[in-house]
């Protein structure tokens, strides 16, 4: 490696550029489609592009048409309700789940495939199956009165005020199992010296997980609430499928708002400005993440 | 003794709750399936008189006909069978170019690392986690100029690009823990690139191919931003074509049908999750745990 290049066969040469040839194919999609995407999708964010690009410069024109858009605001206080509920509920449920099947429980494998197999499911599939299940006239409404409980009302697929919850509940029943696999990895890799130690002690269960076992378990946190915070923000199909958006806009996240404005209502700044918008928050997140977990030193 | 044996009760009691509580999530989790496949088989009458819980008192297997075959997407009345095969013929060639771009960009980047490789694999790791709206547009436009958008062959390239970060990923993850001893005394034996890589790295590799291939195979099948932005008709994917089926507002609500229609789009997952869900898990997990 160490030879000038001068001194070198054509063969060596191409040895030593071979590598590089062959990662080069890779890295100039991934160049093109999305840094290069990036920015032009930015530059059209600052442009007076309509149904068509047009690149003369209109300054922040479309950003402060997206801040003063009414559908916009509905949009972001959506996903701020869904994705704080949804990361809280999956990482809650996720953790319980994998506590309660880590107490040498006879059938873990098949109950951990059964928490677990709707992750493989498509969000279409799930915001099917559920669209008819929380269905008001014949699903679980139905089903209860027809059980008996003729008082059972549950309307919240077509109540604009709470329909965004019903996408909530499908959507920590996908991902849930995920977390708990994320979970249960991570307290298998514990160390059970200070637990015994506690054991011994004669510390009461609750105590050792709430003083011991948890606490050590903070990098598992930090990346379940990074993975479901990007699948929060990125969510689209789900709310396409279940509710379509609606009733009205209720449901609208960010994703359905650029989608309509970029496909239906051909309005490509303002589209890309929320695009855009949705790169910041996603990279303020990720970035320092995968520099905390790329710089560590490798052993 | 006593005080053992009270211990012992309350634990038989606190382990009796333990299954109990596993169980009941066990119910919840499995309840939306089993809604889903026994709808797919009752009439129509039947599921209009309530209870969804309810085996079917009559199956038919006509919604799955009806599903596969001759169900009314937009103005086309043959199934979803077409979209299916489009599928297919999507996920086919994106995964195999993006495993194999992916398995020799983590081979170089673990093997034959040259100044700066680190920034090449964090700017295509990122690539990983950008939300897709930012790139819909101008890919719209790059399709259509290349003349192949509204096909699956523009699908293929676009899960083929936006695949290879993960692919990436995977093997160089994977090629990390590989021994660079092997790797050096094969190139002091004159072994060239490839021949290293062929016969070397690849024989070893099957177990994170399996985890490429099910973790892209889950990614593509599933797609539905992609194939709702860059397709129409024909050409569109099973995802679409589903969605497409279920919230047409035209017309009386088939929901045998639909759950039908969810079933064939979500079976060859399911089949790969439980065929393989150790490997499965194994894609999660890399692709959220350690960079």
């Amino acid at each position: 490696m160490s030879t000038p290049p001068s001194s070198r066969g054509i063969g060596e040469r191409l040895q030593h550029w071979l590598p590089r040839l062959v990662l080069s194919p890779s890295f100039v999609l991934v160049l093109f489609f999305v840094y290069g995407f990036i920015l032009w999708s930015t530059w059209i964010s600052f442009s007076n592009s309509g149904m068509l690009p047009d690149y003369t410069w209109a300054g922040t024109r479309q950003w402060s048409r997206l801040w003063s858009s009414w559908t916009w605001g509905i949009a972001l206080h959506n996903i701020w309700v869904f994705g704080l509920l949804y990361i809280v509920s999956c990482t809650v449920l996720g953790l319980l789940l994998a506590i309660l099947l880590d107490q040498r429980i006879r059938a873990e494998g098949t109950l951990r495939t059964i928490y677990l197999y709707p992750m493989a499911l498509s969000f279409i599939v799930t915001g099917t199956a559920w669209q008819w299940f929380l269905n008001p006239g014949l699903g679980l409404e139905r089903t209860m009165h027809s059980l008996g409980w003729e008082s059972f009302s549950f309307n919240w697929l077509i109540d604009a005020n709470m329909a965004i919850y019903t996408v909530v509940i499908a959507a920590v029943w996908q991902a849930t199992g995920f977390i708990m696999a994320m979970f249960l990895a991570g307290l298998r890799g514990i160390d059970g010296e200070m637990i015994k130690a506690a054991q011994i002690d004669g510390a009461p269960t609750w105590k050792i997980y709430g003083r011991i076992i948890i606490p050590q378990l903070r990098p598992v946190f930090l990346s379940a609430i990074v993975v479901l915070a990007h699948l929060a923000i990125k969510s689209f199909d789900l709310i396409v499928a279940m509710t379509g958006g609606g009733p009205g806009n209720a449901t609208a996240v960010p994703a359905t708002f650029m989608y309509s404005y970029a496909f239906s209502r051909n309005e490509m700044g303002i589209a890309s400005a929320s695009a855009v918008f949705m790169l910041a928050v996603i990279a303020a997140l990720i970035i320092p993440y995968l520099y905390s977990e790329l710089r560590e030193p490798r052993s | 003794m006593s005080a053992g044996s009270i211990v012992a009760r309350r634990n038989t009691l606190a382990r009796a709750l333990l299954y109990a509580v596993l169980a009941v999530f066990a119910i919840l989790y499995l309840m939306p399936l089993y809604v889903m496949l026994v709808t797919s088989f009752k009439p129509l009458e039947e599921i209009h008189q309530g209870n969804m819980l309810a085996l079917p008192e009559e199956w038919t297997f006509a919604p799955w006909r009806e599903a596969w075959g001759s169900a009314c997407i937009g103005l086309e009345c043959s199934g979803v069978h077409g979209y299916f095969f489009n599928s297919i013929r999507i996920v086919v060639p994106a995964v195999l170019i993006s495993g194999l771009l992916g398995a020799f960009n983590g081979y170089v980047l673990t093997k034959w690392r040259f100044r700066g490789h680190k920034v090449v694999f964090g700017l295509i790791l990122f690539s990983c986690f950008i939300p897709f709206q930012i790139v819909l547009l101008p890919m719209a436009r790059v399709l259509g100029i290349l003349h192949i958008a509204n096909s699956t062959t523009g699908l293929v390239l676009v899960h083929i690009v936006y695949g290879i970060g993960f692919t990436t990923l995977f093997f160089r993850n994977f090629y990390e823990s590989f021994p660079d001893e092997l790797v050096r005394a094969a190139k002091l034996d004159g072994a060239g690139f490839f021949t290293i890589f062929f016969r070397i790295l690849l024989p070893a590799s099957i177990p994170i191919i399996v985890v490429t291939i099910i973790w892209q195979f889950t990614n593509v099948w599933n797609d539905f931003l992609f194939g709702v932005s860059f397709t129409s008709g024909d050409s569109a994917p099973i995802t679409v074509a589903l969605n497409n089926l279920v919230n047409s507002s035209t017309g009386v609500k088939a929901y045998n049908v639909n759950m039908a229609a969810a079933m064939v789009a979500a079976v060859p997952t399911l089949i790969v999750y439980i065929l393989a869900g150790k490997y499965f898990l194994r894609g999660l997990m890399s692709g959220s745990v350690k960079g």
